[in-house]
């Protein structure tokens, strides 16, 4: 038969320029026409009149005609709609919405608090506006061919630099040491942290005034208070003008009042700062020693002139020390160079002349983490969607079969995967604020949540945007790719393959969870052996304190009260604390000694009961005592200095200090002053004069409780000083504090390991919950064909437990080898033991299987009748 | 005003509406015209002339059911309004009246 059809090319012509409902209508008046007209007047005619009636259709008043009776969807309306499907599929399932957004939360929570301590770590100092420009003046030197680089500088570098290159700087500041200084006003006494600035230091640091001016350091009997110290001294009343003592002993007047310095500089604790020139009157030695040029005991600090580079400026004046030192010190070849105040916080540390980091690394570290447990929260995502990919397969082949666009069902996925971020984001705004307190108190920070920085925001949304993105991608273009018939017809299944991916995913987070674990181990066995370390003293019942001028005039009947009150056993006095070093010198010279050697040796001068006090081993010899005269010129050397001097028996032998003879009369073991990460120096004690300065240590009497022996101490301390508050601290305290950052390192990771085996498990649980369900039939017939709950267990778990131990096989290189590198930062270190992978591997295991069991016991006490009776 | 004045052209349409009352669609209207007016129509014609009485308020439309005619393809269902029934009612009594006042003797 002839075929009785229109011509299609003006079918089609219809088609591309009126939409579906209309075409609809108007084909279907041709097509009738055409019939009815076939029939009547021929084949030919009726194309004709076919052909004629599209063109006349084809006027713009008809296109343009509106269908009020179609609703048109908007943009907002499909958003409202996608929202509404979102929320509703949340609320249907709980447990899963409940995993997603808590996991979610947890990670970004994580991941914002990381965030904004790098922002603080990377803000450091940014309080003070010539930030870029101010710099601090350090030295590196040259002993026995390895680079030393310092911040100590002789007092007169300032003076020099800003007399010979005055125009390459702004300001140059020369400047004490922070210190604690005694402030009195009347009789009240109180302990102030401060430093000594030449009179432009204010200026350079952009102090904010709250009174006075910045030209409050030119009379050098004046004194400028932080706001606090201020209140505390003054209250209400205005502090400028007054007159305070400051160590008891110069009057001063205030001459200013500046806001106190944020947390996040460096100069945070500097609460009042008085003149250089004060500092000047208080150490007159300063000015008439012989050689200033030899002595490094004060810091530089120099803002450069605006069209200057600090490289330049840097350049310029690296000769500026060695141009005046004497011919014995140039062979150290003294280079003096700028510190950037950019990389005070972050870039401290110097090896070898070249400034290698510091900080800096915890921040890429921590940064490092922060991404993996986000990582971490949005592959739980990415799993449980698509897990519950069969689940909602139907659900997409039923939308694409009424009618749904790919692209809809991607903006479906998409807006339940935002709805979720968005959530999750603001769970996290709410945990984020309750945490910061604690987390501050950990890091030792003053972080606060930057509600007012719109870069904060900024950053926020382009972080729910990467988020939603990130865990809305896979499930977004992968569900929505689904075939509607195979789907619907049951024929489809999701493959074998399928699952690699999931799998691959709860691998990768185990892995991180396992790296951080061992990691965890092994920060705090290093700690812990270091802390082991034998620190060749008895710290316990020890406790240290300032000397006050009346005890150092007094000093035998305070020590016999003392000792007769039963509050001490004895008690003694050095110039170097025990638990640092505050006094190196060179100058010494011994027979057999390297004429090109330069030596540099802590020592410290002590009281003949110093190892008494402290409990110190004599391993050879002897120590001091006061029924030898001669030992005013002995020494007592460690154990450090003995295999350092190579003396087989040093005990008698001579060792010359600026050409006067000492000898030797004793070896003790090596007090670990410094660093417990790093070998002890060798280093040597001799015999105060009668001026006791420095610290004195009082070891407590053992049968009476330390509150007791305190108390009595103060007591009598009190009636020699009246009006100084008494301020001690343990010494056992003091050296805690040397693991403060290692600790700080550890109990953050910790934590983070802890948090990331939440969120992994989390996913792990959603995901075992998902199996079980899904294997509900299975395991109900395997019930009734006689498997017991041990099998089925067996059954549900072994995947899970498969996945975690590959984990464990991939952590432990990549773990050994970071940590490896981490400690061979430290001298005195662990080695890392075989054990501490298998415990982690084991603890994985064990939480793991925990999580999962919960499921799969559920799963497999389910009665099978009730599981098999439906279909 | 929109509505006023009804094109010759129009009103047969409105007409042709009116004749195929209950089943008045584009190609409906168009074989209605052509039968009575024995003069081809264009579609395009026909449908833009029912757009405008729709517009003009005379006559109202509706998307038919789906049914086995027309490949399944739905119709739009046209109904003259009681307005556009009025104006037709007009239109009839303005001719009248004319045709009443042409003088007898102009035919005679």
């Amino acid at each position: 038969m002839k075929s009785v059809n229109p011509p299609p090319f003006a079918t089609r012509l219809l088609h591309w320029f009126y939409a579906s409902p209309q075409a609809e209508e108007l084909e279907g008046d041709l097509d009738e026409l055409f019939q009815q007209r076939v029939r009547e007047v021929g084949l030919k005619q009726a194309r004709w009149r076919y052909v004629r009636d599209v063109v006349s259709l084809l006027r713009p008043s008809l296109m343009k005609r509106k269908e009020k009776r179609y609703s048109k969807p908007t943009h907002t309306t499909m958003l409202r709609n996608y929202l509404t499907i979102a929320w509703r599929n949340l609320r249907k399932n709980t447990a899963y919405s409940f995993i997603n957004i808590g996991g979610l939360a947890v990670g970004m929570t994580v991941a914002m608090l990381i965030g904004l301590w790098i922002y603080d770590e990377v803000s450091f100092n940014q309080y003070h506006p010539n930030y870029d420009r101010i710099a601090q003046v350090m030295q590196h030197g040259t002993f026995n061919g390895k680079v030393d680089s310092q911040v100590a500088n002789p007092g007169v570098l300032g003076p020099e630099i800003r007399a010979k290159y005055g125009p390459t700087f702004k300001y140059v500041v020369q400047a004490s040491w922070p210190g604690s200084y005694i402030l009195s006003l009347g009789d009240n006494h109180v302990s102030k942290e401060g430093i000594y600035f030449e009179p432009d230091g204010p200026v350079m640091l952009g102090l904010r005034m709250r009174q006075g001016t910045y030209s409050g350091l030119k009379d050098p009997y004046s004194i400028m208070l932080s706001e606090s110290v201020a209140k505390s001294l003054f209250g209400t009343q205005n502090p400028l003008g007054k007159t305070l003592k400051v160590g008891r002993k110069y009057a001063v007047k205030v001459t200013g009042v500046y806001e106190d310095l944020p947390y996040n500089t460096s100069f945070r604790n500097v609460k009042v700062i008085m003149p250089w020139a004060l500092w000047l009157i208080d150490n007159p030695w300063a000015k008439t020693m012989r050689n200033p040029w030899g002595s490094n005991f004060s810091q530089t600090f120099a803002q450069v002139a605006d069209h200057i580079t600090m490289e330049e400026a840097s350049g310029r004046i690296k000769n500026v020390k060695l141009a005046n030192v004497s011919k014995e010190e140039a062979r150290y070849n003294w280079v003096v160079f700028l510190h950037p105040m950019r990389k005070w916080e972050l870039y401290s540390e110097f090896k070898n002349g070249v400034n290698t980091g510091g900080q800096i690394k915890y921040v890429w570290l921590f940064g490092i983490i922060g991404i993996f447990v986000l990582v971490l929260a949005c592959i739980n995502f990415m799993n449980l969607a698509t897990a519950r990919s069969e689940k909602r397969a139907k659900e997409v082949g039923i939308r694409k079969a009424v009618g749904s666009v790919r692209s809809q069902l991607i903006n479906q996925f998409f807006a339940e995967s935002y709805l979720v971020v968005s959530l999750a984001f603001l769970v996290a705004v709410l945990l984020v604020l309750v945490l910061l307190p604690p987390f501050n108190e950990i890091a030792d920070k003053k972080i606060e949540f930057l509600w007012a920085h719109p870069q904060f925001w900024l950053m926020s949304l382009a972080f729910i945007g990467m988020t939603g993105l990130l865990a809305g991608s896979y499930p977004a273009f992968y569900l929505s790719s689904f075939q509607p018939l195979s789907v619907l017809k049951g024929t489809f299944r999701v493959g074998k393959w399928a699952a690699i991916p999931r799998k691959a995913l709860v691998v990768l987070q185990f892995t991180v969870s396992i790296v951080l674990i061992i990691g965890t181990i092994i920060v705090y066995q290093q700690i812990q052996h270091a802390k082991n370390r034998p620190i060749g003293y008895n710290r316990n019942g020890l406790v240290t304190m300032g000397v006050e001028k009346e005890i150092s005039d007094h000093f035998d009947a305070f020590r016999a009260e003392l000792k007769s009150a039963g509050a001490i056993e004895e008690l003694a006095v050095s110039n170097s604390p025990l638990t640092g070093v505050w006094n190196t010198n060179g100058g010494f010279d011994w027979a057999g000694k390297d004429p090109n050697l330069a030596v540099d040796f802590p020592n410290a001068n002590v009281t003949y009961e110093w190892g008494k006090t402290v409990g110190w081993k004599v391993k050879q010899g002897r120590d001091f005592s006061r029924e030898f005269a001669t030992d005013s010129s002995a020494f007592i050397i460690n154990e450090a200095m003995k295999q350092f001097l190579g003396f087989k028996n040093p005990v008698g032998k001579i060792l010359k200090w600026d050409n006067k003879p000492y000898t030797i009369i004793g070896v003790v073991s090596d007090i670990m002053a410094e660093s417990p990460f790093y070998p002890v120096r060798p280093s040597l004690y001799h015999i105060t004069g009668s001026d006791y300065q420095g610290n004195m240590v009082l070891r407590l009497h053992a049968a009476k409780s330390p509150n007791q022996s305190i108390a009595l101490i103060e007591q009598i301390w009190r009636k020699y000083v009246p009006n100084v508050p008494f301020q001690y601290e343990f010494v056992h305290q003091q050296y805690g504090a040397k693991f403060k950052s290692e600790e700080r390192i550890g109990t953050l990771s910790a934590y983070f390991a802890v948090l990331a085996i939440f969120i992994s498990c989390l996913g792990i649980f959603g995901m075992a919950s998902f199996v079980a369900e899904q294997r509900t039939k299975e395991i109900g017939i395997r019930k009734v064909l006689g498997a017991s709950v041990i099998n089925l267990w067996q059954l549900l778990t072994k995947d899970f437990a498969v996945l975690v131990l590959v984990a464990c096989v991939i952590a432990s290189p990549i773990a050994w080898y970071y940590l490896t590198d981490w400690l061979r930062e430290y001298d005195y270190r662990v080695t890392i033991s075989w054990w501490v992978f298998v415990v982690a591997a084991a603890g994985a295991l064990l939480i793991t299987l925990i999580t999962v069991s919960f499921q799969s016991i559920k799963a497999a006490l389910v009665n099978p009748v009730k599981s098999l009776r439906s279909e | 005003m929109k509505g006023t004045y009804l094109g010759e052209f129009e009103e047969v349409v409105l007409l042709a509406v009116a004749i195929r009352s209950g089943d008045a669609y584009g190609a409906a209207v168009v074989s209605e015209i052509e039968q009575q007016m024995g003069r081809s129509v264009n579609l395009g014609a026909v449908h833009s002339a029912l757009n405008r009485l729709q517009e003009k308020g005379l006559v109202s439309s509706e998307m038919g059911g789906r049914t086995t005619e027309r490949g399944g393809r739905r119709k739009r269902l046209y109904a003259v309004t009681a307005y556009g029934r009025r104006a037709l009612d007009e239109m009839r009594q303005l001719r009248n009246q004319m045709w009443d006042t042409i003088p007898r003797t102009v035919w005679s």
